[in-house]
């Protein structure tokens, strides 16, 4: 239909031109002449304002502010007239001008019924219509503030909250540390701050506008887990706030991490240790949580673009979602993301090394988790052998201080449907190229042997020495019997690992059970065996990195070279590269910076754990013990 | 179960005929519903003016027109005796000719065009014209009848003259007769138009329009929007605003002072064209006294056909109640309980003598017990009444210290669009109707709904049981909801028995359907409005129940007759809502013509009108004693009215959109609102009614001055959550339920 708005005079309705008309006329085939087509246009205007006229009582009878199509039709049912048909949509329509002529119509896009009849994203049932008590007022009192939004401003609190809010916030993000401690304390166990919940996640959502300050993301990082904490508080719908803001410590390359000298590596650990928290404690609030964190972390994972402390991060935040979050997400990925971080690992270039450092803590992150799903997949093997073993695994993981980690407590059974929208930008929203990918157990020693071949004598498990099997002395034989059932090789370097006392990278996420903020340089390990460390010198190899790994976002390490670096030396064996030797580097924490920047790079000590005689390695005799 | 005697009518012959008959059977002193469904045009007052008698006529020979040509000879006959007899000077009233017409429009409901034309005749046989919505080339003969009064023609450049005229005249006449007068320009604005428009001085009338358009009252806007639409000779037929301005003459109140004044100015002017206009279209009730104030008139003007008659409103309304029936709990049905109830309501007469229901003594305002015939309490009913008197022992008393406690029952996910709540009196369930053509009943009460098992099923049931009542119900279909289908458009209305066993639901679709809530099926589907039925409510005690639409007629009908048993006809506009007084002996509508009109079941007459509502009046409320209403409109305004005197006597200003929603609460205290500005508002309803004084009443005129006191009758305001409030209820205890649906957009 062409309706163009009457130019002449000052009419206040829409009117229909007598050109129009005539068009009109004609594509139904017959001739008019210019003055029937006049009369009947105003005819028509005539009668489509009548219409609307009507058609506004079934709007009110509707109990509606807004007039609909199907009003206007019942309008025109009534009074005899054929029914439009087709803009019944509750979209509003998209009416565009054409530029030739004042010519205005109804964008009426083509719909592929068979596009839309096979389409596979069919839209699930309405939920059901139902009665709620929503609003009570008791004896007529009650909240006389504008229902169902947010309160505006800070003023409507009571001068109380208020102060309180002001002194909190200033004693948290302020410089003195024991009156932030203090505040910390006292928001994680004050009953009376309920009110003020929705600032404090406003605060914390801060965390992108100073991405540039360790420090207070640190301060806010220590926010978030006092809320978390307190008992009084019910979180609700702000956890996806909360998850948010630690998803973007965990995940966003910070402007922080620019320079190598902050240890933003520390941060990363210590927001991926709330991120568990939180999702342990109050994952049961947002539904679909669990789910969306994974999708978010194998997104970043997945993305080879991402610079490495990113892919740190999804790696540790994995880790500290437990072992089966590392089994689902880490481990199919692996051998993809294997071949980039070896290229990295493989370039000896002075320009790649800060590149090269970072590769080396993903390693190491790697590592550590895989090593826990190892020894996780088999406990829970052990336990589900033994039947009635959940004590056992409580018992496990009470020992093993990883609440999060123990098979007892396993992520809550959730469809692996897509997440719902309208999540904060850090929280994956189910986009395209990021879907579930087939998702097939893996048998643990299978498993094993896959890793085994990616990280060679580097992969220690623990079985029989670990702290975690120490008070159940009925698993040990059936691990070793599932240990045994692994090919040969395998099963003998098992058995070497064994022996050796190692260190591991769990330094890099070793979960502190107090989580209060350390700066020393070196965080307490889990595993507190004495290591060998080995000083090892640089080995210059003409390796390309690719360019996926973005090491240009790095300084040369001639800007600001690192005044210490650990190194966790080890060997590479199997098919991929033979006797490769890796290292990962420690970059030292912010507390060291003070020291003068000197090029200890080609000193650095390596925290070497050799494996047991090892063929053809040739390094060893540079290892140095460094007791922990 | 009860005494009435009502019989469908039959055939057109037999209607008519029923209608000849019917004077006899109201002489009988055994109150019995006269059969043929006979409408309102009833005894219409003797002084008629002479123009009015001819009208009639025309009206008169128009109906046989269109019998004529439908082949309806006997009914032709029938009609011409009746005409004849009427051309009688005043010896049979009205009400024959009115009573055979409207038994031929029962009679031949099903010919829309037939029951429109006719239902206008007899509502212009009593006085203000009900014209149904006349379509098509049928009643053609009827619209050039209604509109050839305009043919008669001035110099059309000479309107403007004339209008100014009258502006300056009015407009430099003392303060006190200014306001008076300024009623006019209205009505003299718009008959001056439509005859421009009508002897196709289309830009005369455009002319004409523009330049006094504006001087209107800002209440006339939607009326002055349609006006400007229409330009052509052609658009009036069929209008259905305009055939209302013409049928009904506008009523302006004017002291005698002021009437004078605008006499003198005109003769003196031979202004014969306003003159005429006023003569032939206006209704000017003249008073002796004090000129009225300007905001005197404006609290009283704005509806479609100026102010009520003062004889209009001059009936006696009876608006007590009726007595309690006695209850006596028989010792040897319920063992021990049967003794605590027997106590009872013997310790609760005294209590609900202080709620106002005279159950000792007759009020004197109520009307005969037997009035209208009632239905028999049931056993079921007497132990509802038990369980109300018990709960009202426990009830709140309610006062502006004292607010009662809100509930807000929300509904979710209503995709389709809920029109209409009701709760039951108990509060225990709650129905919607949709616009998705469903009505769905939830329990409030953990107590799940159940249907009746199949006949199969019943068949086994040993019948002598103590429980059988529990045996029947089917276990498996107990849900907390149940959807009723049946309609085929928007359920605008719902309401459901007093006893909890049937609901009833209007639609779009012109039925009205009474659905059981034993077996959740719809039991008749009543067909009668044949146009959207906006509202209906079950009569207090059940069994009758009144419905209005937008074919502008209200029904009165019992359960079991599929055709009405009377028709109000009057409105000028759609009937939009409508409640039944506590005593069942009245209904009370509200209609888009922003007019109250309160309507006698027993003989179908109009007993009240009330003017001053601004826009049209989607909710009506009696107060529990049945003394005064309280109407709500579009406008946001809330109106109370006493009935027995039938003024106005409060405005409550406060809302910001329209009031889809009044309830008093049990004990007449408190007064609450729930509007489409997602409000519940809570008025000091004892304070309103205090403060007006019966001094006001004995004034011959008539006019009271209303108090501006809104703010001080406030007693809260009570936000949703975005959600605009459509229905509440008070609980026996008075606690206050309110209802309404979300909606995200």
């Amino acid at each position: 239909a062409q309706t163009s708005r009457g130019s002449r005079e000052e009419r206040r309705f829409a009117e229909v031109p007598r050109e129009s008309i005539k068009l009109m006329a004609e594509s139904a085939g017959v001739e008019l002449g210019d003055d029937v087509a006049a009369m009947l246009a105003e005819d028509v205007c005539y009668r489509l304002r009548e219409a609307t006229q009507n058609s506004s009582q079934f709007m009110r009878h509707a109990k509606r502010r807004k007039l609909t199509v199907e009003d206007f039709n019942r309008a025109l049912r009534w009074s005899n007239t054929e029914t439009i048909c087709g803009y019944g949509a509750q979209d509003a329509l998209p009416f565009r001008p054409l530029k030739e002529g004042e010519l205005f119509f109804v964008e009426d896009r083509e719909v592929n019924l068979v596009e839309l009849a096979l389409a596979t994203n069919i839209p699930k049932g309405c939920a059901e219509t139902m009665v709620r008590v929503h609003v009570s007022y008791l004896d007529g009192k009650g909240n006389l503030e504008p229902q169902g939004t947010v309160p505006s401003a800070v003023q409507s609190l009571s001068d109380d909250l208020l102060k309180y809010y002001q002194q909190i916030t200033r004693a948290i993000l302020g410089e003195d540390p024991h009156l932030m401690k203090v505040a910390l304390l006292d928001l994680q166990s004050n009953s009376k701050i309920a009110a003020l919940l929705p600032y404090f996640v406003y605060v914390i959502s801060g965390v992108k506008s100073v991405s540039h300050d360790l420090d207070q993301l640190n301060r806010l990082l220590h926010m978030v887990k006092s809320l978390v904490q307190n008992p009084y508080l019910y979180l609700g719908s702000y956890v996806r706030s909360l998850v948010s803001s630690v998803m973007y410590c965990i995940l966003e390359p910070l402007a922080a991490s620019i320079n190598p000298l902050n240890d933003h590596w520390t941060l990363r650990d210590y927001a991926a240790l709330l991120l568990s928290h939180i999702f342990w404690t109050h994952g049961d609030l947002v539904s679909g949580l669990y789910h969306q964190i994974l999708l978010s972390l194998q997104k970043v994972l997945s993305d080879p673009v991402r610079p490495l402390c990113s892919h740190y991060g999804a790696v540790v935040g994995l880790h500290a979602l437990g072992w089966k979050a590392v089994e689902r997400v880490l481990y199919p990925h692996l051998p993809a993301y294997w071949a980039n971080l070896q290229a990295v690992l493989d370039d000896y270039s002075v320009s790649n090394a800060q590149v090269k450092a970072d590769g080396h803590k993903v390693y190491g992150a790697i590592l550590v988790a895989v090593e826990r799903l190892l020894k996780m997949k088999a406990v829970s093997l052990s336990a589900s052998a033994e039947g009635g073993a959940a004590a056992l695994q409580g018992s496990v993981g009470g020992m093993m201080g990883f609440r999060e980690s123990s098979p007892g407590l396993s992520p809550p059974p959730e469809p692996l449907s897509e997440p719902p929208l309208g999540i904060a930008s850090h929280l994956q929203a189910g986009g395209a190229g990021c879907q579930w990918e087939e998702w097939t157990p893996v048998s643990l020693p299978d498993m094993y042997c896959e890793l085994y071949s990616f990280f060679g004598d580097s992969l220690a498990v623990r079985f029989s020495t670990g702290p975690a099997l120490g008070g159940a002395p009925s698993a040990t034989p059936i691990q070793s019997s599932d240990t045994r059932k692994e090919p040969g090789s395998g099963a003998a370097n098992l058995e070497s690992t064994r022996k050796m006392p190692q260190l591991t990278a769990n330094m890099n996420i070793s979960p502190r059970q107090d989580g209060s903020p350390r700066t020393e340089p070196a965080p307490p390990s889990l595993a507190t065996a004495p290591g060998r460390l080995g000083g090892a010198p640089k080995r210059k190899k003409g390796g390309q990195s690719r360019d996926i790994f973005p090491k240009a976002r790095f300084p040369p390490p001639q800007v600001g070279p690192p005044a210490f670096s650990f190194l966790i030396g080890g060997r590479q064996m199997g098919r991929r590269c033979q006797g490769r030797r890796f290292q990962t580097s420690f970059t030292p924490t912010p507390s060291l910076t003070s020291l003068p920047p000197r090029a200890y790079a080609h000193k650095l000590p390596v925290i070497g754990r050799v494996s047991k005689p090892v063929r053809r390695w040739t390094c060893s005799h540079y290892s140095l013990y460094l007791p922990l | 179960m009860t005494r009435l005697a009502v019989s469908a009518p039959g055939e057109k012959m037999a209607a008519v005929q029923d209608g000849g008959s019917e004077p006899e059977g109201e002489k009988e002193p055994q109150p019995e519903l006269p059969s043929d469904g006979s409408s309102a045009p009833a005894a219409t007052p003797a002084s008629k003016p002479e123009e009015q008698q001819q009208q009639q006529q025309q009206t008169l020979l128009a109906v046989l027109q269109f019998l004529k040509r439908n082949k309806l000879i006997e009914s032709v006959d029938a009609l011409r005796r009746e005409a004849g007899l009427a051309d009688e000077p005043d010896e049979a009233p009205g009400s024959e000719a009115g009573g055979g017409v409207g038994g031929a429009a029962a009679g031949s409901a099903d010919s829309a065009d037939a029951s429109a034309l006719l239902s206008r005749v007899a509502g212009a046989a009593q006085s203000g014209a009900a014209s149904a919505p006349a379509k098509g080339g049928e009643d053609q003969p009827d619209v050039s009848v209604v509109l050839s009064a305009y043919s008669q023609q001035g110099d059309p450049s000479l309107y403007q003259v004339y209008y100014s005229g009258l502006k300056k005249f009015i407009e430099s006449v003392l303060d006190c007769h200014r306001a008076e007068l300024s009623q006019l320009f209205y009505p003299l604005f718009v008959h001056m138009y439509l005859e421009l428009v009508y002897n196709n001085h289309e830009s005369e009338a455009k002319a004409f329009f523009e330049k006094f358009s504006g001087d209107q009252e800002c209440y006339y806007q939607d009326d002055l929007r349609v006006l400007s639409g229409l330009t052509k000779k052609e658009h009036m037929k069929g209008n259905e605003t305009l055939l209302d301005f013409r049928t009904s003459k506008f009523v302006l109140r004017i002291s005698r002072d002021s009437y004078q004044l605008l006499k003198r100015h005109l003769q003196e002017r031979q202004n014969n064209q306003i003159w005429n206009i006023i003569q032939e279209h206006l209704y000017i009730d003249i008073f002796d006294g004090m000129p009225r104030s300007k905001s005197q008139i404006d609290s009283m003007s704005g509806s479609l056909a100026g102010e009520a008659r003062r004889e209009a409103n001059k009936a006696k309304v009876f608006y007590g109640l009726l007595k309690e029936p006695e209850i006596e709990v028989p010792l040897d049905d319920e063992d021990e309980e049967a003794e605590n109830e027997e106590g009872k309501p013997k310790k609760k007469k005294p209590k609900k003598d202080s709620m106002g229901s005279k159950s000792k003594k007759q009020d004197p305002n109520a009307p005969q017990q037997n009035r209208i015939p009632l239905p028999e309490l049931k056993d079921s009913d007497k132990l509802d009444k038990i369980m109300y008197m018990k709960e009202a022992t426990k009830r709140i008393r309610l006062g502006p210290e004292t607010l009662p406690s809100i509930c807000f029952y929300t509904f979710l996910n209503v995709y389709q669009g809920l029109t209409a709540v009701d709760f039951t009196d108990d509060s225990s369930l709650i129905a919607g109707g949709f616009a998705d053509s469903t009505v769905r009943v939830w329990s409030v009460t953990p107590k799940k709904l159940r249907k009746v098992k199949s006949a199969a099923d019943l068949s086994l049931i040993d019948k002598e049981s103590d429980d059988v009542l529990e045996r029947i119900m089917d276990e498996k279909t107990a849900s907390e909801s149940k959807i009723l289908y049946g309609h085929s458009g928007p359920v605008y209305g719902v309401s459901f028995s007093p006893d909890r066993n049937y609901l009833l639901s209007s639609s779009e679709d012109g039925t009205v359907r009474l659905w059981s809530l034993q077996t959740f099926t719809c039991l008749v589907a009543y067909k009668g409005h044949n146009y959207p039925v906006w509202d209906t409510q079950f009569s207090p005690y059940g069994y009758y129940f009144v419905s209005g639409g937008h074919d502008r007629v209200a029904r009165l009908w019992a359960t079991d007759h599929y055709q009405p048993l009377r028709m109000f006809a009057g409105h000028l506009g759609d009937i939009t809502c409508t409640r039944f007084h506590p005593n069942s002996n009245y209904v009370a509508t509200g209609s888009a013509d922003r007019t109250i009109r309160l309507w006698d079941v027993l003989n179908g007459h109009c007993v009240r009108v009330f003017t001053g509502h601004k826009g049209p009046i989607h909710s009506l409320a009696f107060s529990p004693n049945g003394k005064y209403l309280a109407s709500g409109s579009t406008d946001g305004r809330v109106l109370l009215w006493d009935l027995g005197h039938g003024l106005m006597i409060g405005e409550l200003k406060g809302h910001t959109d329209t009031v889809y929603a009044l309830k008093f609460s049990r004990d007449g205290e408190i007064l609450a609102s729930g509007s489409m500005d997602n409000t519940v508002r809570l008025w000091d309803a004892f304070k309103a009614f205090d403060d007006v004084e019966t001094d006001d009443f004995t004034a011959a005129t008539g006019h009271i001055h209303l108090p501006d006191n809104s703010q001080e009758l406030l007693l809260g305001t009570y936000l949703t959550k975005a959600t605009p409030v459509i229905h509440l209820h008070f609980t026996r205890r008075n606690l206050l339920l309110a209802a309404g649906s979300y909606n995200s957009q």
